[in-house]
């Protein structure tokens, strides 16, 4: 029995088309796409292709808005670099709590260089309040940083109204779109977003291959100087044959966006349904009612998640966690941490998420082996008595040192 | 995913003497729920013999720590809880046959279980010692916390010193970043300010040896030359340089003698974990250095193994 993979917000299997396309690229069609002869000439041609694909999944309004990176990481880094280059006389960023580390990191290098970074707070849920956010748009502040949808809990942002309110106060505003883009409509040229990060590996594209969407007549300083590749906005020769499978991936996912919301959710919800039915003390983390429709984060209480993981992994189920155990940090994840999830639930984060290869079959798999899992390790843990946890768990389980 | 031995993955997916013993007359609860690690030992203890009879355990936490648990409990059934208590952390990892770096702290917790549940039932109290802070150098283990207190305990104030001192940032350097910000806030805290060592791209091994013959220089720029010490003080400085450094290895459960002074030969034995110790060379090279600063002059560290040092007595 082939293995379940449901780990698709950390990586994709590349997409057989997106695979296809881009094997003539290292063997037959290798030149530089700079060059004048025809070796070079005809790569140019195909990374054009790439990048009106990629425009057209973006809703881009010009192609030469698309600059291709190495990662969503570089995409990241540019972007918010790039403001704060451009814009000296300004020295403040603003953020959120529960970005991906590509961002928080930077950010706190930034504040550590004597910037000011807000992170705005998140509820229980997960979601921004924006008034607050509101109160904060000054003209010291250089750019806005958000992301479209979270990785671990796939609760959405409200990006668009977002970047509205920073464009009316003069100030530009990037998200990391890394999880949205694929998963979700995205109509750049009727929005007020400055720029936008993706990674293709998210998206059954390789590894190795980003976008930084820049909406001509933002200001823009380059991370890499150098060459004139992307109009001198991205120095360093082309990773053609992988750009040139983004751009097969960026087709491809708008042929999937309605599978992606219909089906994929579904087998998403029932897989959410299935097991919460049958597990006690068991919660959906983040949004329930306004995230990506591939994605279901769930605590189960008592328990640690990389314990989970590796007894999921024993009968060939892929997933990941927030524990603090699966990343060697001492801290559960950020993201459950700053939705107040208690320290007894937020260990025992699972991340499960689908992607189109996923099918009926490998859910019903899942929702099979999750309950006895969950018992097996609900047994050895010092919270657990019989049938459920303990009376006063915090009294009846007082350990010396901590 | 973490790179577990068998015998890690044994005892995670098949634990031994899970769940709390009947009759259990000694409980040592320990760890803490925010780091996602915390276990319940129980013990039944003879109370003729001292003789541990029966051990079981119930564990919050991952694959090693589950693993680390349900070894404790084989390890100590049937011992006397003198002889349990002699049980090291280390000594549970190797049980395992090792733990990543990241997950030695999962050993540790076992250890300090097993003290929990004799003090209870000797009916002590148990001093809390226990402090972990997140890792900074992964090749060795070491945390933000031991880095601290080391620098300040030791007044310390370069890389360099933090990792002949504690051995953090002397693998793969990828720390350094991490040390320099410590090291940063804790001079700060005492009024001085970080300076990094210059940039050179090979290790000075050489430069001691230039500054054994001193060029002419400039008057300006002549350094003092050390006073010319006397043998018993030079060996007096020598036994000074190497208590220092003594805690260090002792928090490892090493030690290191001086055997003998001949010229610029220093010949040393490290004693108990230092033995046998892949990182040995390393320390001898720690301690070389710190030989080479305080004494202005270069030395030669010779480690001499039990047998040799027998022979040389003779």
């Amino acid at each position: 029995m082939a293995d379940v993979y449901l780990d698709n917000n950390a990586t994709t299997r590349v997409d057989d088309e997106v695979v296809q396309a881009m094997l003539p690229f290292f063997t037959e069609q290798f030149g530089n796409p700079s060059s004048l002869h025809s070796f070079g000439n005809q790569v140019g041609l195909a990374l054009k292709k790439a990048r009106q694909s990629v425009q057209k999944l973006l809703g881009a309004e010009h192609d030469s808005e698309i600059i291709f990176t190495s990662c969503g990481t570089e995409s990241d880094s540019t972007a918010i670099l790039s403001a704060l280059k451009a814009q000296p006389e300004r020295k403040t960023v603003i953020t959120t709590v529960v970005e991906h580390p590509a961002v928080l990191s930077l950010c706190d290098y930034l504040a550590s260089e004597g910037y000011t970074v807000h992170k705005l707070p998140v509820d229980k849920k997960g979601r921004l309040d924006l008034d607050h956010y509101a109160s904060l748009l000054d003209d010291d502040v250089a750019v806005v940083s958000v992301m479209w949808a979270n990785n671990e809990t796939g609760t959405l942002f409200p990006v668009e109204e977002m970047a509205r309110m920073a464009d009316e106060a003069g100030i530009m505003f990037h998200t990391d779109a890394v999880q949205a883009v694929g998963k979700v409509p995205i109509d750049l040229k009727n929005s007020a977003i400055h720029m936008l990060s993706l990674s293709g590996h998210k998206l059954h594209a390789p590894k190795g291959v980003g976008v930084l969407y820049l909406r001509r007549g933002t200001r823009f300083r380059p991370l890499l100087r150098g060459g004139h590749q992307e109009r001198g906005r991205r120095a360093g020769t082309e990773n053609a044959a992988s750009i040139i499978a983004m751009g097969v991936a960026a087709e491809r996912a708008l042929e999937f966006m309605e599978h992606e919301n219909t089906e994929v959710k579904r087998l998403r919800d029932k897989l959410e349904a299935g097991i919460l039915a049958v597990v006690p003390h068991a919660f959906v983390t983040g949004d329930p009612d306004n995230r990506l429709p591939n994605t279901a984060n769930i605590a189960f209480e008592y328990i640690e998640g990389e314990a989970i993981l590796l007894l999921l992994n024993k009968v060939g189920i892929a997933a990941s966690s927030g524990s603090a155990c699966t990343s060697g940090s001492l801290e559960p994840s950020h993201v459950m941490r700053a939705m107040d999830i208690p320290y007894t639930a937020a260990h025992g984060t699972v991340r499960f998420s689908l992607s189109r290869y996923t099918t009926e079959e490998e859910i019903d798999r899942v929702i099979a082996a999750v309950p006895p899992i969950v018992a097996q390790l609900r047994k050895l843990s010092p919270y657990w008595s019989g049938s459920g946890p303990v009376e006063d768990p915090g009294k009846a389980f007082a350990p010396v040192y901590g | 995913m973490w790179d577990y031995s068998e015998k890690v993955k044994e005892h995670f997916y098949n634990p031994k003497n899970a769940g709390a013993v009947d009759g259990a007359n000694a409980i040592g609860d320990v760890g803490s729920l925010s780091c996602g690690d915390a276990l319940r030992l129980t013990l039944k203890v003879d109370p003729e013999t001292d003789v541990i009879l029966d051990a079981g355990f119930q564990t919050f936490g991952c694959g090693s720590a589950i693993a680390s648990s349900s070894a404790l409990t084989e390890m100590v059934k049937g011992l006397t809880l003198d002889d349990a208590l002699k049980i090291s952390n280390q000594d549970i990892a190797d049980f395992l046959d090792g733990l990543p770096p990241e997950k030695m702290h999962c050993s540790v917790m076992g250890r300090e279980a097993l003290q929990a549940a004799v003090a209870n039932y000797r009916g002590e109290e148990l001093e809390d010692d226990h402090e972990e802070g997140a890792l900074i150098c992964k090749c060795f283990a070491i945390d933000e916390v031991m880095v601290r207190d080391t620098i300040r305990a030791n007044k310390l104030s370069t890389v360099e010193d933090v990792t002949n001192y504690t051995k953090a940032g002397g693998g793969c350097s990828a720390c350094h970043e991490g040390i320099e910000r410590v090291l940063t806030e804790e001079l700060a805290a005492r009024g001085e300010v970080f300076v990094a060592a210059p940039t050179k791209a090979k290790k000075k091994k050489a430069a001691p040896v230039v500054a054994a013959e001193p060029a002419p220089a400039p008057v300006t720029e002549a350094p003092v030359a050390p006073p010319k010490m006397s043998n018993l003080q030079r060996i007096r400085r020598i036994e000074t340089v190497l208590a220092a450094i003594r805690p260090t290895l002792q928090r490892d459960n090493g030690d290191v003698e001086l055997i003998d002074v001949d010229g610029k030969n220093i010949y040393v034995k490290l004693t108990g974990a230092c033995t046998g110790c892949q990182m040995a060379s390393m320390t001898l090279g720690g301690i070389q250095q710190r030989l080479i600063e305080e004494l202005g002059e270069f030395v030669k560290v010779i480690p001499v193994s039990a047998a040799a040092h027998a022979q040389m007595e003779v």
